[in-house]
């Protein structure tokens, strides 16, 4: 195949070759400070624990639109010993605050999953607020990359 | 006094598990010297235990025996700083305590690598690996051995591409694994897949692969077997970013991941049915699988593959065995493991570098290698050129291929700037050799090869250049893909392995001028392999062929692209 000048930059008209993310994008993302404020308000001013409470999302993302997440916490789901809620937060989005699951003893089991998108590279946060106001976090980063030259 | 070689000859050498590893080093490098290395010399083995596991993997079609030089720069982060893989050249040979100079320094590193190539031969083919398999088969006898497909098995050769990865099927038939798993597989296409994993035989397996919409498994995560009396689970994980480093539309409604909670969850399964020895058999990389092996609990060996690193015996992390049998059919892998009480007792190790002109090839194989070629020979060993330099792939930033490539991609494509991929796969030609049809498609075979060319800003470059290096430099290997750095012509750069991503790219100049790039200008640019569907441009094999065959004679003038900084 003969390719002059003129053909070729034809024929590449309008093929991104590697998805640009992030850097010129003019959108105002919320600082991780945001999400944080954010935690302790849903936390009642304190600092959430760790444990009971898992978080599994990719540790890079496939396709940055859709990134698949879910949330587990070790709980009776009985009296004394209850999930009242679950808020994931994505740090780096325009809206931190993704989603809420609220739970009751009818739930059985302490465990959603859903799909969002991550415009960048940034931490997922999941806390658990239970029954009697306790709150526990989970934290996981999750990469949005160009991807393609791997081998 | 005992003397160094005396001492080899003894076996007795510190963290070598076996005496063939260390034998090898010793007498044989004047035994194959004086052409007097056998077979039997290979295949000598401290043979232990019921179970036998055999790995080969990354074989990228390589159906002949090949050149695959070693690299020369293989940076480590964070834990993994000066470790294996991340070893190269004299280095390596301490670490090991090989000798240089010896067939097995020549087979894992690139010390003095033109000149022992010259003595030692090619490795490699499948027709050998056949022989040494058929004949470790027999010596310990089949119920006891697993020879396991580790993936990278079709994609790599000018055949493999016109037969849609037919003739490695093929060929693999008659080496009858007892399972297999998958990467570059993929890039055949979902359909593909699907109907050679049904034609071949045996399980294809993969504990990380699920279907986009309900997260339900799309392969089988676990082959139980039972070998001299004991019951073993082979866990499968394919490549783990397959989706992001080759493309995604080519099986959209398969989502991938390391997933480590699954694995678990699949180990513990097999455990729960009795199994009292657990494989996993991976192509997640080297690193990746280190971590695995401190993370996951009662997992007794990881066949590791991906990477292309080749080490002579298993490492053990924890009780985890962890080995990685290097890429083109250069090696066999071997792990012995002998079981008492339901429990791995003791083991032996070793590699078994596939010395091409020393292994009776297997004549079933040889026939069948012939046969899958045949309708393609005349084309295959076309010469296009010749070149008067060393032109290998593997290495962290540019090797000689590539810097072939780049060039060629910037006057066949009128560009600035051009950028290669970061594949470790392809082989090596010695100085002196003609550049054959073979040759070309072993440095670019693949179902997504159009040569761009397109504008990127300054910044953009550095956007992908960062994003490119985190991928292979990043402190934790669970954020890692597993290809070296893209390969980049026309411009310098220079490289902090050891920063974070945004910091590690810095003074990216044109190489001609020596000029600064510009954030804001635009640079016309041109590369292959994109991830992205419908991208346009001629085949970088095409490409390639009128490039090489309008200069004749390769002889590149010595790459000043890349600077590394802190390491």
């Amino acid at each position: 195949m003969n390719i002059n000048r003129r053909q070729a930059l034809a024929l590449s008209a309008g093929a991104a070759v590697f998805a640009i993310t992030g850097v010129s994008t003019k959108l105002a993302y919320a600082a991780a400070e945001d999400t944080e404020k954010a935690i302790m308000d849903l936390a009642g001013g304190k600092a959430p624990q760790s444990g009971k409470i898992t978080l599994t999302s990719p540790e890079i993302a496939e396709n940055g639109n859709t990134v698949p997440v879910s949330v587990k916490v070790d709980s009776k789901m009985m009296e004394g010993d209850m999930v009242k809620s679950i808020t994931i937060f994505a740090e780096g989005n325009p809206n931190p605050d993704v989603v809420t699951f609220h739970f009751s003893a009818m739930s059985g089991a302490a465990t959603a999953s859903t799909r969002m998108r991550l415009a960048k590279t940034q931490n997922v946060v999941a806390v658990a607020k239970m029954a009697d106001g306790s709150t526990y976090m989970d934290k996981k980063e999750v990469k949005v990359t160009i991807g393609g030259c791997g081998g | 006094m005992i003397s160094r070689r005396e001492f080899m000859q003894f076996g007795a050498v510190a963290g070598l598990a076996t005496s063939f590893s260390s034998g090898l080093s010793g007498n044989l490098t004047r035994a194959l010297a004086q052409q007097k290395m056998t077979q039997d010399d290979l295949l000598k083995f401290d043979s232990k235990g019921q179970v036998t596991l055999l790995h080969f993997t990354d074989v990228h079609a390589q159906l002949k025996p090949v050149f695959f030089r070693p690299p020369d720069t293989n940076i480590g982060v964070g834990a993994f700083e000066g470790i294996p893989p991340h070893l190269v050249g004299k280095a390596f040979l301490k670490h090991f305590d090989l000798e240089p100079r010896s067939p097995v320094a020549y087979a894992h590193t690139m010390d003095d690598y033109v000149n022992l190539a010259r003595t030692y031969g090619k490795l490699g083919g499948l027709d050998r690996t056949s022989t040494l398999v058929k004949a470790i088969r027999a010596e310990r006898g089949e119920d006891k051995v697993l020879f396991l497909d580790g993936g990278d098995t079709w994609q790599g050769s000018y055949t493999s591409l016109k037969t849609n990865g037919q003739d490695m099927v093929d060929c693999m038939k008659v080496l009858k694994p007892d399972a297999m798993v998958g990467h570059w597989e993929f890039t055949f296409g979902a359909d593909r897949v699907q109907e050679l994993t049904e034609d071949m035989g045996y399980p294809f397996l993969a504990s990380n692969i699920v279907d986009t919409e309900w997260e339900e498994p799309v392969f089988e995560s676990t082959a139980m077997f039972e070998k001299g009396g004991v019951k073993v689970a082979v866990i499968g994980q394919a490549m783990p970013y397959t989706p992001i480093a080759n493309p995604r539309w080519m099986f959209p409604k398969w989502s991938f991941g390391i997933r480590p909670e699954v694995l678990q969850a699949n180990v513990d399964k097999a455990r729960a049915d009795g199994a009292q020895v657990v494989v996993v058999l991976s192509h997640n990389g080297f690193d990746v699988d280190q971590k695995l092996a401190t993370v996951l609990k009662d997992v007794d060996v990881i066949l590791t593959g991906h990477t292309h690193d080749s080490i002579p015996v298993a490492l053990e992390i924890g009780k985890t065995l962890v080995l990685s049998s290097g890429s083109h059919g250069k090696y066999l892998g071997r792990i012995d493991l002998e079981i008492t009480n339901g429990k791995v007792s003791g083991f032996s190790s070793g590699m078994i570098p596939v010395f091409s002109d020393v292994i009776t090839p297997d004549p079933e194989m040889t026939a069948k290698i012939n046969e899958v070629r045949t309708p393609y020979e005349e084309e295959c060993t076309r010469v296009i050129g010749k070149t008067d330099q060393l032109l290998y792939r593997r290495g962290n930033f540019n090797g000689t291929w590539d810097d072939l490539i780049c060039q060629g991609l910037i006057e066949e494509r009128d560009a600035e700037i051009s950028l290669s991929p970061g594949f470790r796969w392809g082989t090596t030609l010695l100085p002196g050799q003609d550049i054959t049809i073979d040759d070309l498609y072993n440095q670019t075979s693949m179902n997504y090869p159009s040569a761009y060319r397109l504008e990127f800003t300054g910044a953009q470059l550095k956007e992908i250049l960062e994003d490119v290096c985190d991928n292979l430099f990043n402190k934790d290997p669970f954020y890692q893909q597993g290809g070296d750095m893209v390969r980049v012509g026309g411009m310098s750069y220079a490289c902090a392995p050891k920063e974070s991503i945004g910091s590690r790219i810095s003074d990216m100049r044109m190489i001609t001028t020596g000029t600064p790039i510009d954030a804001a200008k635009k640079y016309v640019v041109a590369g292959w392999a994109s991830v992205n569907e419908a991208v346009e441009g001629p085949p970088i094999y095409d490409l390639m062929e009128k490039y090489i065959t309008r200069k004749k004679t390769i002889n590149m003038p010595t790459n000043e692209t890349v600077r590394i900084i802190g390491y």
